[in-house]
């Protein structure tokens, strides 16, 4: 055998080698290709990271249903909210709607604590949930306020979704459901007709960049049928006319825990850390009928990305962008004395470290002098 | 049996009396009960809104100093000229520019201060003998000989609206009229477009009506990074001192924002209100290990490392939860004594001068290093430690001007920009950010209202209140503001006739009352119905009333028919 090196078919040399020549040669020619190839993984790493356009994220998580025997889908909420604050969104960003009436329900073995796994493993409950609309607050008119801005003018920051034009927002729905509809709390209904026109309404008044919609319900894929904004992407547990089936109960507490499709989802979501790569198309994987028993569905067409360049952590996490400040403004002049005391009030917080009481935060607020209108108080 | 008949009469004008009623009052009755209230929009005057059409006017001076014109071009001045261009961006939106300049001769006072040594010094006595208006621009055009630039300086960009350009050759420039203006215009329009506006800052404002795909990566990271206008927003400074047995912090943050901060917002106060609140907070970490670094014999935190360090911290701080104003926040970590000194390294592995860096649509973090300011064991823990908040407001300061906008594109070869200082902004920076927010505030008013309008002749179930009516309305109404679509059509006239102040003024209410009437409370549409329940609950009410009526009716026409062939029959 003779190897020849050319050079746009000029041959430049010719070797008859020995068999340990040809590895050689073979092993330099792989460590050239993965050189090659990891730097355009490098540059593809950098072009994705402002191809999604987003610099915020949000996460909108609905459990629909209330009684002790729904016990799964607050697991499935409660699973899902503390997977997304693991990857990085924070409480400011999340909106909980939740019954919440399984922890301190007088039917749980173990008061505040909801588990999602049997044999009691895990407690979703935890010490720092914050949920924003709990009981009787979850309606289909508060949900649908929530996702379209129009909340009255004194609810809090923590009950909005202030997002932005540049907000990708989760939207995961929970709960009893069938052919076009959503069951809240035992006592409403919310249809697809309704869901899609809420969400053409964040659309028109740019309160989304992306929006990924899961639903874990009987019938699921109906509730998507009838999106028509763009950048929409979905997926549901069961198509049209299939149940979807719980996971496993626990004896000790006597209800299912689980629901199958989030089951899983979270198995694969255990392996997503803030930096990893995984992208959708993984995602539409998760649960095959196998492990399901219903088929689970998902809608790309509206989304004008292709599903494969998108990352999980695009939806789940909080990937922020970071630029270095180059610049800096030089202040040559010394700092003015205040010429009177400025109004603010003082607050501190204590926390026990080490049994000892120590102060963790002081926060001061300030009012601009412009704004002053009377004589200001010295500070305490 | 003429009983028989007069009942059957009876009967039948019964069957039919009841027919009328239920079909000319029964029906129009039941059609009025169950639509949806709707109050009056102007419709029309929306619709004319979908179509925008500004022209923004700049007032330019250009004053000529002693030897840059010619005996025979001095004849002409003074002089106006109005220069105007339009561009169509897309269908319904179109831009006119229209830069009106005023030449003439400058005056001795004028003269005097031009003969200062450095162009800052002039700049700061000529900026005392014009009243420059905002958003006008004023040139002062001096001769190529001068020494008041420095070499291979040709314009220099002060601090307040003027600016100082150097006169060609005279021998390029020519002797007369025509060639002075062919040679000066070109160069005053690039000037007046650096210190107000340019055609892709303003169709970068326009990104809410038109989604252009950006042109580079620069300028999508430049649309992501500023803020989108808003009628207020939320400073907060925060110190993280994640080791307080070791360092006892003490920073006049208060002294900091009265001298540092306080005059740029004070500039900005006509674009948004700003509330500012600092927080201290202790045990606080970064969440991301720096490594050690031997060659540098410190800690280091690479580029792609940072985007981690926020998501952690920022769950501890804390937000005015009164307001749904943006946050813009900005931290300042004091490493703990086991991990200082502490830098930050680009790309590039390089140690950054700032030591900061910041993301966009939230805020910035700098690293503060206090190593140097105590020797290791010898001080007893825990040291006082002063801030020195003079480099720390430098950094923030660049920080907040990028987050609010203002920060540009580099200026073109050939110009030298006065950096801002003290002030924090300089004039024309200022109504540079003025002309884009106004052309912002427009564009994104007439867009909610116009997509408004659309959704509620789509969706037809939505509940049209009286007061939201009142947001969009033209006339004054209840709370006494302007409605949407009168703010908006002064905001344009004004925009047109030159006063940029006005406009920011006009946009901003109509931004105001657009948004109130788009997210007025009362518009969530009703339950929708599908088809199925409508009828289920129609059926059972009208059908039992119809069927006697429809089966008399018919019985009536049979009647009839029957008649009418036995007389014709009988005619037969």
């Amino acid at each position: 055998m003779l190897l020849c090196l050319t050079d746009g078919g000029i041959a430049l040399f010719c070797v008859n080698p020995t068999s340990w020549q040809i590895i050689v040669f073979i092993y330099i020619y792989i460590y050239i290709y993965i050189y090659i190839y990891m730097g355009n993984v490098h540059s593809d790493k950098a072009g994705q990271f402002f191809n999604s356009g987003h610099t915020n994220n949000w996460a909108v998580l609905v459990c629909t249903s209330r009684f002790w025997f729904n016990y799964r889908h607050v697991a499935n909420t409660l699973s899902v909210y503390r997977s997304v604050k693991r990857l990085g969104i924070p409480d400011s960003r999340i909106v909980l709607m939740l019954a919440d009436d399984m922890a301190c329900n007088h039917r749980n073995p173990k008061p505040a604590t909801v588990f999602s796994h049997k044999n009691m493993e895990l407690n979703v409950y935890g010490d720092d949930v914050e949920v924003d609309y709990r009981g009787y607050e979850v309606t289909v008119e508060n949900f649908l306020r929530v996702l379209t801005g129009r909340l009255p003018a004194s609810t809090p920051r923590s009950k909005r979704l202030l997002s932005d034009d540049r907000s990708n927002i989760l939207i995961y729905l929970t709960g009893h459901g069938g052919n076009g509809f959503l069951k809240f709390q035992d006592s409403e209904e919310i249809s697809n007709v309704e869901l899609a026109d809420a969400f053409e309404q964040m659309w028109q008044k740019r309160r989304y960049n992306e929006l990924l919609f899961i639903i874990d319900t009987c019938q699921g894929a109906s509730m998507y049928e009838r999106f028509y904004s763009p950048n929409l992407m979905a997926l549901a547990s069961s198509q049209v006319g299939e149940d979807s089936l719980s996971h496993q109960p626990d004896l000790a507490i006597g209800v299912h825990l689980m629901d199958r499709y989030t089951f899983y989802l979270l198995e694969f979501l255990e392996d997503i850390h803030p930096s990893s790569t995984t992208n959708m198309n993984q995602l539409f994987k998760v649960c095959p009928k196998s492990q399901c028993v219903s088929t689970p569905g998902h809608r790309t067409d509206l989304f004008l990305r292709d599903p494969g360049r998108v990352l999980i952590t695009d939806f789940f996490g909080s990937v922020r962008k970071v630029e270095i400040t180059m610049e800096t403004i030089n202040l040559s002049s010394p700092m003015e004395p205040l010429p009177e005391r400025i109004n603010c009030t003082v607050h501190i917080l204590y926390m026990c470290i080490n049994k000892h009481i120590i102060p963790t935060a002081i926060i001061m607020y300030y009012v601009p002098r412009q704004k002053l209108l009377r004589d200001v108080f010295p500070c305490t | 049996m003429a009983t028989a008949e007069v009942e059957r009469k009876r009967g039948q004008l019964a069957a039919l009396s009841i027919a009328v009623v239920v079909v000319l009052v029964g029906v129009p009755l039941w059609w009025r009960t169950t639509e949806t209230y709707r109050a009056w929009l102007p419709v029309n005057q929306i619709n004319e809104l979908a179509e925008l059409q500004l022209q923004l006017s700049v007032d330019v001076e250009v004053v000529f100093s002693r030897g840059t014109l010619m005996p025979e071009q001095q004849k002409k001045v003074p002089f106006t000229r109005t220069q105007e261009e339009a561009q169509k961006v897309d269908d319904d939106t179109t831009l006119r520019y229209r830069y009106e300049s005023k030449y003439r001769t400058a005056n001795i006072m004028e003269e005097d201060a031009l003969k200062q040594p450095t162009a800052a010094e002039a700049d700061l006595s000529l900026h005392t003998l014009s009243a420059s208006p905002c958003g006008s621009v004023v040139v002062y055009v001096i001769p190529e000989t001068s020494v008041l630039l420095p070499q291979g300086v040709d314009v220099y960009i002060g601090h307040r609206r003027t600016a100082v350009l150097r006169m060609g050759a005279p021998m390029s420039v020519g002797k007369n009229h025509k060639q002075l203006l062919a040679h000066l215009e070109p160069r005053i329009t690039q000037v007046v477009q650096v210190m107000s506006f340019s055609h892709t800052d303003i169709t970068a404002a326009l990104s809410d009506r038109v989604r252009l795909s950006p042109g580079s990566k620069e300028s999508l990271a430049d649309s992501m990074r500023s803020f989108k206008s808003s009628p207020g927003y939320e400073i907060t400074f925060s110190l993280l001192n994640p080791d307080p047995k070791s360092h006892r912090l003490d920073w006049d943050i208060e002294g900091a924002v009265h001298s540092y901060i306080q005059p740029l917002l004070t500039k900005l106060a006509p674009l948004a209100n700003f509330s500012i609140d600092s927080q201290i907070l202790y045990y606080a970490m970064l969440g991301v290990n720096p490594r050690f670094d031997s060659s540098l014999e410190a800690y280091t935190l690479n580029a792609d490392s940072l985007a981690h360090v926020i998501n952690p911290v920022e769950a501890r701080l804390g937000s005015n939860a009164a307001s749904s104003n943006p946050v813009l926040n900005f931290l300042l970590y004091v490493p703990d004594a086991h991990h200082s000194p502490l830098y930050i390294h680009d790309h590039q592995k390089q140690p950054v001068a700032s030591n900061a860096f910041h993301s966009p649509r939230w805020g910035g973090i700098m690293v503060y290093n206090v190593n140097d300011l105590y020797g290791r064991g010898e001080t007893p823990l825990p040291v006082n430690i002063n801030i020195n908040m003079e480099k720390v407001m430098g950094v923030f300061l660049a920080q907040l001007r990028l987050m609010l906008g203002v920060q540009s594109s580099p200026a073109p070869p050939g110009f030298l920009v006065e950096p801002c200082g003290g002030a924090g902004l300089a004039d024309w920076e200022l109504d540079r950010l003025m002309w884009s927010r106004t052309v912002e505030n427009v564009a994104t008013a007439t867009t909610t209202i116009t997509s408004l309008a659309q959704l509620l002749d789509q969706i037809g179930n939505i509940l049209c209140s009286l007061s939201f009516a009142g947001s969009v309305n033209l006339f004054h109404y209840i709370n006494n503001k302007l409605g949407t679509v009168t703010s908006l059509q002064l905001a344009v006239a004004e925009l047109e006739a030159g006063n940029l102040g006005f406009a920011l003024q006009y946009s901003k209410e109509a931004i105001l009352a657009s948004e109130r009437a788009f997210f007025d409370p009362s518009l969530l549409h009703l339950l929708y119905f599908p088809d199925d329940q409508k009828f289920a609950i129609y059926i059972p009410l009208f059908l039992p009333m119809c069927v006697p009526i429809l089966l008399s009716l018919i019985k009536i026409a049979s009647e009839a028919r029957q008649r009418r062939k036995l007389k014709q029959s009988k005619k037969d």
